[in-house]
């Protein structure tokens, strides 16, 4: 019996068995030949308290309603103060003021309120509400403040904007800034997939190792992060498209179990399945034009060498077979719309420092 | 002259007065924001949602997303430099109820649109920490296998239509083949989609599952969209300080 099925029988079944009780108890409950015990019970909010003979205490009520007295106020011995003239029970109330603290604060805050009124905006009028003297938005501050910052930044942004990804390397207190402000912008727009180290996960390359699918000196990395790798919405986005061998029709399963051992292969593995003679000759057919004819991969065209311990999607025998198959072609989106050149180049610089720039 | 003992002595006096006091001071506080000019700014770009987009925001709500994701970048600069550009009032235009939120237990999605993969979405959906080890986020793994339910499209259409979203008889009248197409960029509907939505809908299969549109493809359209109908490059900053 799993949570649904006991939803159910709770929104139906159950529901009704609750309605069902409930509704019982009040019809016996209620019933005309009731138990006394139950309309004693009614009763008990009705009852009045027995009177007081003590001291203190005013007449006895009377019927509900009447027992407000007014009387003159008089002085409390107790703590010298003025009654109001209420009693109730004989209980008569103090008259007892405001603290000083407490009203002069509830004074001030209003007239606070209207000191803010005048210098803020506040009230709503018929197009628009008043502007307030001080004539501040909270767009405007937003932009105020993001100038200040930039403005503090100034000198080693405007330095970063103007010299080539290769001089940055050159002059240590720069690479310094720029490697820093890449490492937070990694944080902010990279980490969800390369991971907060750049270490990357299952479809998302690992970064801090020297494989690199586009290259990884400090131009290529820049392209790669300026315009993505195939995302369509980018003209010059990086381009290539693995063919779904499997799934198009291309290869019969059969051959796909062969290519896969030929592929273990060049990383000196032995597949369960396939045949690593045939797979080889199937291989130069049809992927050797990519991956090279050793399998050692192509820059050029994004083609992964096939001869290293390093696999994007999986390095066993059925996640092979499944990239041959239905192909993976992942996308990473351009980022050059979305941030300023200058982040793009710190970016580049703190990925070329992870560990495998070339 | 109402007297302060009558109020104090009859308690359904004291209640309307009560609820008086308390509707003017509302109606002070939220009335003019339906009148001033200046509440929602005028931007180009804002459309309705596609009828795959509405369903995928209905697949958010019911999965209750909104308790730990905002969708609104407030105007300060540590929201700004790690979100983007902080929301406009008409980027919730046609949301009915709004999912500003008030709550972040995970990031918030206002501008998440177009930022990472359909992969990446997909994967992270199903299973957050194969991406991010650090995630607290729950899988929703199931979305990939349930099927979207694509008899009440129509009628999802038609009850924002009612609360003032701009859907035209033909886009209620179409709305099914919409669906279908956004999900499918092969078929000859897809220019009638288009025309009716404009040139940037995004048209993908965005599960990269064969056959019809899953819940997972709904939902992923919905996030791809989120925060890129406005083109932040013709927005008049200085025209919209409030």
């Amino acid at each position: 019996m799993d949570h649904e099925s006991l939803r159910h029988f709770a929104d139906s079944w159950g529901l009704a068995a609750l309605v069902t009780i409930f509704v019982g108890i009040v019809i016996y409950v209620l019933r005309p030949k009731g138990g006394r015990t139950y309309r004693e019970a009614a009763q008990i909010p009705l009852k009045d308290d027995p009177p007081e003979t003590a001291a203190g205490r005013g007449p006895p009520g009377g019927a509900p309603g009447e027992r407000l007295h007014s009387a003159a106020p008089e002085l409390d011995k107790v703590t010298g103060r003025m009654t109001t003239g209420h009693s109730w029970d004989g209980i008569q109330e103090l008259n007892t003021p405001l603290p000083r603290w407490w009203l002069w604060t509830f004074y001030a805050s209003i007239l606070f309120a209207i000191v803010y009124m005048i210098l803020y905006p506040a009230i709503p009028l018929f197009s628009k509400a008043t502007d307030g003297v001080l004539g501040h938005t909270e767009r405007g501050a937003l932009q105020q403040e993001l100038a200040a910052a930039k403005s503090a930044q100034a000198g080693q942004l405007e330095r970063i904007a103007a010299a080539s990804l290769q001089e940055i390397p050159a002059d240590p207190d720069l690479l310094r800034f720029a490697v820093a402000g890449g490492r937070s912008a990694f944080a902010v727009n990279c980490s969800q997939c390369h991971g907060s180290g750049g270490q990357g996960a299952t479809g998302f390359p690992n970064l801090n190792d020297d494989e690199w699918l586009w290259g990884g000196s400090l131009d290529a990395i820049e392209a790669t992060i300026t315009h993505g790798i195939r995302y369509e919405q980018d003209p010059d986005t990086r381009q290539n498209a693995m063919p779904a061998f499997g799934r198009d029709g291309l290869l019969t399963r059969g051959q796909i179990s062969d290519v896969t051992a030929y592929v273990m292969s060049l990383s000196d593995r032995v597949a369960a399945h396939g045949d690593a003679a045939v797979g080889k000759a199937l291989f130069q057919d049809n992927c050797a034009a990519c991956h090279g004819a050793g399998g050692d991969g192509n820059r050029e065209l994004g083609a992964p060498s096939l001869r290293n311990a390093i696999w994007l999607y999986g390095s066993g025998e059925a996640e092979i077979f499944a990239t041959i198959h239905a192909a993976r072609n992942g996308v990473m989106p351009a980022w050059g719309g979305r941030l300023d050149p200058v982040t793009i180049k710190q970016l580049s610089l703190f990925v070329h420092s992870l560990g495998g720039g070339e | 002259m109402l007297s302060h003992k009558i109020i104090e002595r009859n308690a359904t006096l004291l209640l309307v007065l009560s609820l008086l006091v308390v509707t003017i001071g509302g109606i002070v506080e939220i009335a003019p924001l339906f009148y001033l000019q200046n509440t929602i700014e005028k931007v180009s770009g804002i459309r309705p949602y596609t009828p795959l987009e509405l369903a995928g925001r209905n697949i958010y709500v019911r999965e209750g997303c909104y308790n730990c994701h905002s969708q609104m970048i407030r105007p300060f600069r540590d929201e700004v430099d790690r979100y983007g550009h902080y929301s406009l009032a008409a980027e919730s235009m046609y949301d009915h109820p709004f999912q500003w939120g008030s709550k972040r237990t995970g990031p918030d999605l206002a501008r998440v649109g177009e930022r990472y993969s359909d992969d990446w979405q997909v994967q992270h959906l199903a299973a957050p920490r194969s991406l991010v080890p650090e995630s607290i986020m729950p899988g929703y793994p199931f979305l990939l296998e349930r099927p979207l339910d694509l008899q009440t499209v129509a009628a999802q259409l038609e009850a924002n239509r009612a609360v003032g979203v701009p859907y035209s008889a033909e886009m209620i009248a179409s709305a099914e083949a919409d669906l279908r197409a956004q999900v499918d960029p092969d078929s000859d509907a897809v220019d009638g989609l288009l025309a009716r939505y404009g040139d940037k809908v995004n048209v993908r299969n965005f599960d990269s599952q064969p056959g019809g549109a899953t819940e997972m493809d709904a939902l992923v359209a919905y996030l791809q969209m989120l925060g890129t109908l406005v083109d932040f490059r013709d927005y008049d900053e200085a025209a919209n300080r409030r």
